[in-house]
């Protein structure tokens, strides 16, 4: 049984000027199932996930060979609007990035570049997208206040929520943890772990735990290239390659 | 340090001590009489205002543009770093040369006479690199999570740099326009070719006008004067109004900044 693709990398390679950062990377991310990349600091993990909304074209000297494919389309192909493919595929950085704006301005921020001028139907999206991201009941009473008067925890939710609001259909978390405390890791957990009905999710992690938790499959990368790639139980009680095996029982990395 | 401070002070206690005899509404209201020997510099205050319009029309969204075409849109060549560099330099080149350049573009070339015009123009070409190393400073302090963060949810770049960068970069961009913008209402080699006039019992009338300027008033009073000693008093008065007005742009800095900053925050 082989699940839908959502994202589809093909002989993806990737480099910074001249430093190749990923090699010939091939795999799915299935629609509705949270994919883990995990792997040792400067594997390519990140490099690859900014690939999939496109994000790495900002940088100066980035260079794409092959394909990533979303619902069949190649995003590097020359028909595809970037503008357009960043709404879909919504970003939650490694370090909460609120906008220095009210918390209810963050929210409604996407909504607002996109053309939505009615105040009503933008409340309305606020409020479901802060419940979504479970920060509703914390700061409803506060929408007005800075976003940075939020916990980093908090922050990182506002992100969440902020790209949800504009209804992406997959979900990137490029190391949303990394900066917060256990208990606020839980709870992004637990919205990850609910977010696969409505959305395809990828999640770069560097806690093993965390890819052993919330997600269905995991890819293992080195050094820029696909190591191993199956579903989650069977990488981590199963591994096939002994680089994996060796990682996720800590003997490196 | 304390040396630096403790010459301004004299300076400023100097023409404070004696330029605030002259200040009086008159002084500030009235045209010069008598061969400039009595009356006030309203024309010279006026034509400063209107030099320094022209000025800020040049600079600010020029300045402004450049800054953002220069941090936010062209690619780092050898080419943008010449440019650069080049901007750094003429932000260096003496004043006066900036007036004779003036002479021969605005006054000459482009036919626009002495006016205030050629003179506005001309101080908005030497405010102009201030400007641009200012703006391009503040666009710098802005993180890059701003922008990547406006762009993931699917801003096009210049809604990115509108929304959620200029907002942020403002107060700098700001502040380091008028305090350019200042120093050039104070210059007076720049306009002494290029529009400002020796006296003017009226007011212009347009653009294509010559004008009074204070910076020019005061190095006529100090220095071109038949009776120099007779119109110290109107000098120190000139020179006290035109160091209160620059130091009254200065100040209008510092609130802006507070201001945008109590915004932002809310």
């Amino acid at each position: 049984m082989s699940p839908e693709a959502k994202i589809e990398a093909k002989n993806l390679d990737f480099y910074y000027g001249n430093k190749k950062a990923l090699k010939g990377i091939n795999m799915i991310a299935p629609k509705n199932k949270v994919t883990a990349l995990i792997g040792p600091s400067g594997c390519g993990k990140s490099t690859f996930i900014r690939t999939l909304n496109r994000m790495n074209d900002v940088i100066p000297g980035a260079k794409v060979d092959g394909q990533v494919i979303i619902d069949g389309v190649d995003i590097y192909s020359q028909r595809i609007d970037v503008v357009e493919l960043r709404r879909r595929i919504g970003m939650v950085f490694q370090k909460p990035n609120p906008f220095p704006k009210s918390i209810f301005d963050n929210i409604a921020y996407g909504l607002r570049i996109n053309g939505m001028k009615d105040r009503k139907k933008i409340e309305v999206i606020v409020e479901k997208s802060m419940k979504e991201a479970a920060l509703w009941d914390e700061v409803k009473d506060r929408l007005r206040d800075n976003a940075f008067s939020l916990s980093g925890g908090q922050q990182q939710r506002l992100c969440i929520a902020r790209s949800l609001a504009v209804e992406p259909e997959v979900i990137l978390y490029d190391e949303p943890c990394s900066a917060i405390d256990p208990i606020a890791t839980a709870k992004i957990e637990d919205l990850i772990q609910k977010q696969r009905e409505k959305y395809t999710v990828v999640i770069v992690t560097h806690n093993m735990q965390q890819a052993a938790r919330v997600s269905d499959y995991t890819a293992f990368l080195m050094l820029g290239e696909l190591i191993e790639y199956g579903e989650t139980p069977q990488i981590f009680t199963n591994p096939k390659n002994k680089l994996t095996e060796d990682y996720i029982t800590g003997r490196f990395g | 340090m304390y040396l630096v401070l403790a010459v301004l002070l004299l300076f400023l206690y100097d023409i404070g001590s004696k330029g605030a005899g002259t200040l009086s509404w008159e002084f500030l209201s009235q045209v010069p009489r008598r061969g400039m020997t009595e009356g006030g510099i309203f024309p010279a205050l006026i034509g400063t205002f209107l030099v320094t319009i022209v000025t800020a029309v040049l600079a600010v969204p020029l300045g402004m543009f450049a800054a953002i075409y220069l941090n936010e849109y062209a690619k780092q060549t050898r080419l943008t770093r010449i440019i650069r560099l080049s901007i750094r330099n003429l932000s260096g080149v003496p004043s006066i040369v900036y007036g004779l350049f003036g002479v021969i573009l605005f006054v000459n070339i482009l036919k626009f006479g002495t006016s205030i015009l050629s003179a506005g123009l001309t101080l908005g070409l030497l405010t102009l690199p201030w400007t641009i190393t200012a703006s391009e400073e503040a666009l710098k302090t802005v993180p890059n999570s701003y922008r990547e963060g406006a762009l993931a949810l699917g801003a096009t770049k210049w809604q990115a740099i509108r929304t959620n960068v200029l907002p942020y970069a403002m107060p700098g961009m700001l502040t380091g326009t008028v305090l350019g913008l200042a120093r050039a209402a104070g210059e007076t080699a720049p306009i002494m070719f290029t529009g400002a006039a020796f006296y003017l019992p009226f007011l212009p009338r347009s653009l294509s006008d010559q004008f009074m300027a204070l910076p020019y008033h005061l190095y006529v009073m100090a220095t071109q004067h038949h009776s120099i000693a007779q119109v110290r008093p109107i000098a120190y008065g000139t020179a006290l109004v035109l160091i209160l007005l620059i130091l009254l742009m200065n100040l209008s800095v510092v609130i802006i900044r507070y201001r945008m900053r109590r915004v932002k925050r809310e």
